[in-house]
């Protein structure tokens, strides 16, 4: 595998925060939160981890496929797609808006290229990573099925029916990465329904487990990289990632009350003059 | 006199169970899941042969359906097998947003549909799903009427592209369509008639059939239409028929309200308003008991259908 430019990643990661922003201030609709705690991960992905072709074919055959189950996070992965070069950056522009091939969750429905299958109703992403994992073993393809799902979604029953299927039937070219920060709607997720110990539901339904702190770019390329050097052996893994949304924005950090609520103007530009613009915005 | 004779008698999910086989032997990419109802399903077939392609979910449909959708991406066609009931009511959340938004190429299968399915009562009777899906923009709804019509829709449904919902049931029912054509989304016209149009589908094509022949001794010439594919609905054929006929019969194994009857009157109040009647459950559930006894309580029977014809010729000639 080649070395990662780090220098060159967090350029991204700070490119990526101030588009995901932009995004959500310029349609006052969205969910910043979560997307600036995870750019580090879905930055690392798309301009490391992942073999993908942006020309973008459905099947996906002979590449890694990416599946984002808390579609919420939308914006973040729009920017990731429109950098890597799945469509054209100025495009970001049109988020939310009505004719947009980016809607406010994730839709195949407009053929934006890079979304292979709709989400924002939670819960159903690990279902469907599983069955394109079931599919690449179907068509003797190697490369590997990644899923990110958020914590407070691990409150939806059909995770836990997915878990116990991938465990059993040994869907091991999986990765999947839970975005732990701790957050959700209502508030901090141990006062909404609290998860106990994640690691141990997860090492109990028979996953190899792994914990990452998110927002360090080099530890998520490197449990990434551990991630994919134990896929392969009988047991799905699962990527137990501390975030801490609205990381980047120190008025966005840690608190629940940023999933879903776009900046005002003050607050923008206040979040913009924390988010050095490094490649261009669109 | 009735004028088909059953060549035999079967349930329609043994027609799904070999349909599926057959699409096996024919078509490496088709591959099939089941949620711990694979001889209900009558899926043992397809799973003893073709061992590598046939996913056991365990007791968990919400899963299944995503998985589903999952592995039409890299080219797979997945056939997804349960009770009707557990195939849209409790998944209808994934069927709408990881399927039929998501346009793939799912075929969802669901057998032990309506009051037929009897004795297990009305936890397990559902007689919303025909609504429901076809409600779903993109969804192929179709329901048909024996073993051999079953198998047919089956095959059919490996080379359709889409997604679609497949209902079917428990119950041994005859078999009548024999050396019949069967195509997605065209009506096949049964029995010609001049005095009324009945459209049916499922368990009901066959008492329509039945009708036909109490109808006939009456002076009364209906036209039996087994209207096997609810959507997209054959408009053209329906509005050819009822513009002979001048007046409608519906019957089917589900609610009044949403299903195929439903579609009928949506056409004819925009197209060509017409006198119709309904032969369907009337808001109400279901409860335990013997099919043949459940089907003739809730009015779904020859006499029900003989009775609403009657009333449609009347009300056509009243007008």
């Amino acid at each position: 595998m080649s070395q990662p430019d780090i220098a060159q990643l967090k350029k991204l990661c700070s490119q990526v925060r101030r588009d995901a922003v932009r995004m959500v201030y310029n349609c006052q609709s969205g969910h910043p939160g979560a997307a600036l705690g995870c750019t580090e991960y879905m930055v690392a992905l798309y301009f490391h981890i992942l073999k993908h072709d942006p020309a973008f074919n459905m099947d996906g055959k002979g590449e890694d496929l990416f599946f984002l189950s808390n579609g919420h996070l939308s914006a973040l992965w729009y920017s990731c797609l429109a950098r890597a070069g799945y469509f054209e950056i100025k495009e970001l522009s049109t988020f939310r808006n009505i004719n947009s091939r980016l809607q406010g969750h994730p839709a195949t429905h407009e053929h934006l290229p890079g979304v292979r299958v709709a989400s924002g109703s939670l819960g159903q992403g690990l279902s469907v990573a599983i069955g394109a994992a079931l599919s690449k073993k179907l068509n003797h393809d190697n490369r590997l099925v990644y899923v990110l799902m958020g914590d407070g979604e691990q409150q939806e029953g059909q995770i836990w029916e997915a878990a116990m299927f991938a465990a059993h039937h040994k869907v091991d070219n999986l990765v999947a990465t839970i975005d732990y920060n701790g957050q959700q709607i209502d508030g901090p997720v141990d006062e909404v329904m609290s998860l106990k110990n994640l690691k141990a539901k997860w090492q109990a339904f028979g996953w190899e487990v792994l914990e990452s702190d998110g927002n360090n770019l080099e530890e998520v390329i490197a449990v990434m990289d551990k991630a994919k050097s134990i896929t392969g052996k009988g047991k799905p893994v699962l990527n137990l990632m501390r975030t801490v949304m609205g990381f980047g924005v120190d008025f966005m950090m840690g608190h629940h009350k940023w999933h879903g609520v776009a900046p005002n103007k003050e607050e923008f530009e206040k979040a913009m003059a924390q988010l050095p613009e490094t490649i261009g915005d669109f | 006199m009735i004028k088909f004779t059953p060549t035999d008698k079967k349930d329609t999910r043994s027609g799904f169970g070999s349909g599926l086989h057959e699409l096996g032997k024919q078509n490496p990419d088709v591959v099939a899941l089941c949620a711990d109802l694979t001889g209900s399903l009558k899926m043992d077939a397809f799973k003893k042969d073709f061992p590598d392609r046939f996913y056991q979910t365990g007791i968990a449909e919400a899963n299944m359906m995503g998985i589903a959708a999952g592995l039409t991406i890299g080219g797979k066609i997945p056939f997804t097998g349960t009770f009707a009931n557990f195939s849209t009511g409790r998944v209808y959340d994934q069927i709408r947003q990881s399927i039929a938004y998501s346009e793939k190429n799912v075929k969802i299968c669901a057998s032990h549909a309506g009051l037929t399915l009897g004795e297990d009562g009305a936890t397990h009777q559902i007689l919303e799903d025909i609504g429901m899906m076809k409600m779903l923009p993109g969804m192929t709804v179709i329901v048909p009427c024996d073993y051999q019509q079953t198998k047919q829709a089956t095959i059919a449904l490996g080379s359709h592209k889409g997604p679609a919902y497949l209902r079917f049931g428990r119950p041994v029912w005859p078999i009548f369509t024999e050396g019949r054509k069967f195509e997605i989304g065209k009506i096949d016209t049964m029995i010609e008639g001049s005095d009324v149009s009945i459209f049916a589908c499922g368990h009901l094509v066959w008492l329509a059939i039945e009708a036909e022949a109490i109808l006939a001794e009456k002076g009364i010439r209906a036209e039996i239409v087994n209207l096997h594919t609810i959507k997209p609905l054959d408009a053209q054929g329906v509005l050819n028929s009822v513009g002979k006929t001048g007046c409608v019969v519906t019957c089917e194994e589900h609610q009044i309200n949403g299903g195929m009857g439903d579609s009928i009157a949506q056409l004819l109040s925009r197209e060509l308003p017409t006198p119709l009647e309904m032969v369907a459950v009337n808001d109400t559930f279901g409860e335990s008991g013997k099919p043949t006894d459940l089907l003739k309580k809730y009015g779904l029977s020859a006499d029900a259908i003989v009775t609403a014809a009657e009333k449609a010729v009347k009300r056509k000639k009243g007008s």
